[in-house]
């Protein structure tokens, strides 16, 4: 789309000409997500929409016991110390960001008075700093009122290295400076387009100075607010026990009005995703269980008279088969898959595009997905509806057979193709999970079809994706010609998703595999499509820089996707949980509700 | 007797030494990392893992480590969870009570189940009862708990909704009902361990039983008259139980270690689940500290089963 028409566009909806739902939907029909399209918005001048709020109940409590069950009980509650979802979770009960990401992708004020946007004068021009507006009177949970203070103190302990928190990253490049007791200003070194980052969704949790002013640092592990929150949340907290129970009371000053609904609220953990979908879908004795990593044969089945029935919540994770782009069989300088090589097979461009022909979306979402997937060509997945005009994907062996046979593959007496005496042998490699060796089969007997021989390994998941660096069996080692498996998409941004596959970041023996590009693609128009989004101040220019970073990752065949995959939730028929594929299940906990 | 048991005592402590350095090389050698949740994070820059590696002393060599480790074990500092920062000795006394109550009423239902049957079979061998009881004792010994468990859930729970299939440590009721609500969350772990157990335990105890009920010193007693229950219970079951004993004992440690598969299953936050689940995270201080304190407890037990021999044989403990 050309940058004039998007700016017009942008014009009319400033003007109330067009409304921004039709503005957003003309965005996602061009391939932008809609938090992008409402990110260009805000920054074009246009105040984010407050979604209306779909929570009925007029008073607060009353809602009873709320029971959660997570088959990975939550192991820590400092949200900055939370290394999965399940901590970031639980941490949730009792901690709050400025805002949150709702369904929609927009920007959901929890903490803050309003949404920062040029009109209210909480974005810069010059995209270098934003001013956040703090809801008056709100208290932690032992009185204390939360002021700019304490989300100074929160960017100051979490961007200390020592302190070794895992929402570093997030806070590491910038500064945050009060400008008085209820307004802080972050201010960013370069232009930064994503501004909501800090202070929003699970590593935005604020935390009070005053318990944890003395643990910052190398203490920061004898804090006993670790283990005990306390947090300006919808719900106090009670007990904890790690990696089995999380309990929290109403919070009877929470700063919402009717808010929370439910009078106590219990996350146990532990068991799996099978009978905590059991337990909440068949026999009620739990609401909601988190992410039902199960068939959905199995969870249809239940769903048949039950008591519960699934939900779902769209975001942008990808499951897809990574093409090796250097050869993991030729060591050089004890490094196999070294840069130094080039995969002796895949590095053609149209064999790469003939796998890509033999991966049958359609049937891995019928056997195995099912309402849990979506077919996709694209890496980058946007909310509900993404749909690229550029890529389109196909599953046809006779069209990959001729591009084989192009590209000098013959099929030998054994019905194995082969070039200059080397045969077409591939080592398909994943994690052991049920889903993945299912499509592993789909996709090696539509390759055999087509005469190519697909050798399959499945590795343990707790080394597949280990950073052990003495263990060759690491997905980012990559010692397999292709490999499989899924990256989630933790915000509705692409700058962290896209900029993995940068040349600078190949894994290498030199960084101990730790870089994150494990294909090894190296291209230098996608590094320069990156550097330049990263510091484009104008939104409009920026999406278009991403977009293309997708299609040069679907051109040059980099990965195939294989499914673009749901949040999948089990949730009681009475309850309304209000869930975002852009957030963690407990993002938007103060708006869960029970029907009567 | 005194001098036996010290013997016994300091035979443990070089096992127990020998035994932790395994544990310890064996962990450290093993697969995977306490922090691979975070490689795949693309927010945790690869900074932060080195310098949390380095701070946990993961990048020390192993020797060292171990030092590092038996000298903290000796002052009494179990360390801390990797995973929930939070010091181990904390985490497994929080699941203790749980497991010894769920997998000790599994023990104590095993034994009440399998002495009384044990004996009574035989004292009549090939009776009918017999029959029942070793038939019985068979299909137990065979169906493994993950299987009975599923078994007991889809008929208690799901089609009968008789009894919860998650256990809850934080039952919202005082008094009677808790007490209660306690038994009827626990009704079907302790049956499915229990008659697990009780099942080889009965095949167990008719063997030594049989086994000592035809020496001739029995033969003896009841040919100066004793009735029939004094020699059974004085003059065969106190030699009969030497073999049981030792079973018992060294199956005690289980009721503090917890029942893997019972306690998955059931969601029973007990050891055996906080020892599965660190496993599952590569949360390699707690492994060490529940494995350890497993071996403790072996080896603890040992000496019991040997003291008790001495007591229920005391040529044992002149040798």
């Amino acid at each position: 789309m050309l940058d004039k028409e998007l700016r017009s566009m942008i014009g009319d909806v400033k003007d109330g000409r067009m409304d921004r739902r039709a503005f957003i939907q003309r965005l996602a029909a061009v391939g932008l997500t809609a938090p992008l399209a409402n990110q260009i918005l805000a920054i074009g001048g246009v105040a984010m929409a407050q979604s209306p709020s779909p929570y009925p109940p007029t008073k607060r409590g009353g809602g009873g016991p709320l029971k959660l069950l997570w088959w990975q009980g939550p192991t820590l509650l400092n949200p900055h110390f939370a290394t999965g979802t399940k901590d970031q979770d639980g941490s949730r009960l009792f901690y709050e960001p400025l805002a949150s990401w709702d369904a929609n992708g927009n920007l959901n004020p929890i903490l803050a008075a309003e949404i920062p946007s040029t009109a209210n004068g909480g974005l810069a021009a010059d995209g270098k700093s934003v001013t956040w507006k703090i809801k008056p009177g709100v208290k932690w949970h032992d009185g204390k009122l939360l002021t700019a203070d304490d989300f100074v103190f929160t960017w100051a302990y979490a961007s200390d290295p020592a302190t070794a928190a895992v929402s570093i990253s997030t806070y590491a490049d910038m500064t945050v400076e009060k400008v008085d007791d209820l307004t802080i200003r972050i201010l960013f070194k370069s232009p930064t387009p994503f501004w909501a980052n800090a202070f929003v969704g699970a590593y935005g949790c604020v935390i009070p100075k005053h318990l944890f002013a003395d643990y910052k640092g190398s203490k920061s592990r004898e804090a006993p607010a670790n283990l005990a929150p306390v947090g300006t949340g919808p719900y106090k907290f009670v007990e904890f026990k790690p990696g089995d129970l999380v309990r929290g009371a109403l919070n009877p000053d929470y700063h919402m009005p009717n808010r929370p609904h439910f009078d106590t609220i219990d996350m146990k953990g532990g068991g799996d995703a099978v009978s905590a979908a059991r337990a909440v879908i068949q026999t009620g004795e739990f609401d909601f269980a988190w992410n039902m990593q199960v068939e959905d044969d199995i969870l249809l089945r239940l769903e048949k008279g039950g008591k519960g029935k699934t939900v779902y919540a769209t975001g942008g994770d990808i499951e897809f088969i990574a093409i090796n782009f250097t050869d993991p069989n030729t060591e050089i300088d004890g490094e196999r898959s070294s840069m130094k090589t080039k995969h002796p097979i895949l590095s053609d461009p149209n064999v790469r595009k003939a796998l890509a022909l033999l991966v049958d979306r359609e049937s891995v979402k019928k056997a195995i997905y099912g309402r849990a997937g979506r077919t996709t060509a694209n890496y980058l997945n946007g909310p509900e509806k993404f749909v690229s005009k550029n890529t389109s994907w196909e599953f046809n062996i006779e069209k990959a057979s001729k591009m084989l046979d192009d590209a000098g593959w013959k099929v030998g007496a054994d019905g194995i193709r082969e070039k200059d005496g080397k045969k077409f042998k591939l080592l398909y490699q994943t994690s052991t999970n049920g889903p993945r060796q299912k499509t592993q089969a789909i996709v090696k007997q539509a390759c055999q079809k087509a005469g190519i021989e697909v050798e399959l390994k499945s590795v343990v998941a707790s080394v597949f994706f280990s950073s052990d660096v003495a263990n060759p069996d690491t997905y980012p080692k990559f010692y397999a010609d292709i490999e499989e498996f899924q990256i989630p998409m933790t915000q509705p941004d692409p700058a962290l998703h896209m900029r993995r596959y940068i040349s600078a970041n190949v894994a290498t023996k030199e960084n101990k595999w730790q870089g994150p590009n494990f294909p090894r693609y190296v291209n230098k128009d996608y590094d320069a499509a990156i550097a330049a989004a990263e510091t484009e101040t104008d939104p409009v220019k920026r999406a278009t820089l991403y977009i293309k970073c997708n299609d040069l990752l679907w051109q040059d065949t980099v990965f195939i996707p294989v499914m673009h995959r749901l949040k999948v939730e089990a949730a009681a028929n009475t309850l309304r949980p209000a869930l975002s594929g852009w957030a963690n299940e407990t993002d938007n906990i103060q708006d869960w509700y029970r029907e009567a | 007797m005194s001098q036996y048991v010290l013997r016994r005592l300091l035979i443990a402590i070089p096992s127990l030494l020998g035994i932790s350095a395994v544990l310890f090389f064996v962990l450290a050698l093993a697969p995977g990392d306490p922090f691979s949740d975070l490689a795949t994070n693309p927010n945790v820059p690869p900074e932060v893992q080195a310098a949390l590696r380095a701070k946990f002393g993961l990048d020390d060599p192993i020797y060292l480590r171990y030092l590092h480790w038996l000298s903290a074990m000796a002052h009494g500092d179990w360390g801390f969870s990797f995973v929930s920062r939070m010091d181990v000795d904390k985490l497994i006394l929080q699941r203790l009570p749980t497991t010894l109550y769920v997998i000790g009423s599994a023990q104590i239902l095993a034994l009440l189940i399998a002495i009384p049957v044990g004996v009574y079979a035989a004292t009549r061998p090939y009776s009918l009862f017999d029959r029942i009881a070793n038939t019985l004792a068979f299909v137990g010994f065979s169906l493994p708990t993950f299987f009975t468990g599923i078994l007991f859930i889809l008929i208690f729970s799901v089609t009968l909704d008789w009894l919860p299939f998650v256990y809850t440590t934080d039952i919202k009721a005082t008094g009677i009902h808790y007490a209660l609500e306690m038994i009827r969350q626990a009704i079907m772990p302790v049956a499915v361990l229990g008659l697990f157990q009780a099942a080889s335990m009965t095949r167990f105890v008719r063997s030594a039983m049989l086994d000592v009920i035809r020496l001739d010193y029995v033969t003896t007693a009841r040919a100066k008259g004793l009735g029939q229950a004094k020699v059974i219970v004085k003059h065969v079951m106190r030699n009969a139980m030497i073999p049981v004993v030792t079973l018992i004992a060294l199956q005690l440690p289980a009721v503090f270690g917890g029942a893997i598969v019972t306690e998955q299953i059931f969601r029973i936050p007990g050891i055996g689940s906080l020892l599965i689940s660190s496993i599952l995270s590569n949360d390699t201080p707690v492994v060490m500290a529940v494995t350890f304190v497993f071996a403790c407890l072996v080896v603890l037990f040992n000496l019991v089963a040997d003291v008790l021999y001495g007591w229920l044989d005391p040529r044992i403990s002149l040798r």
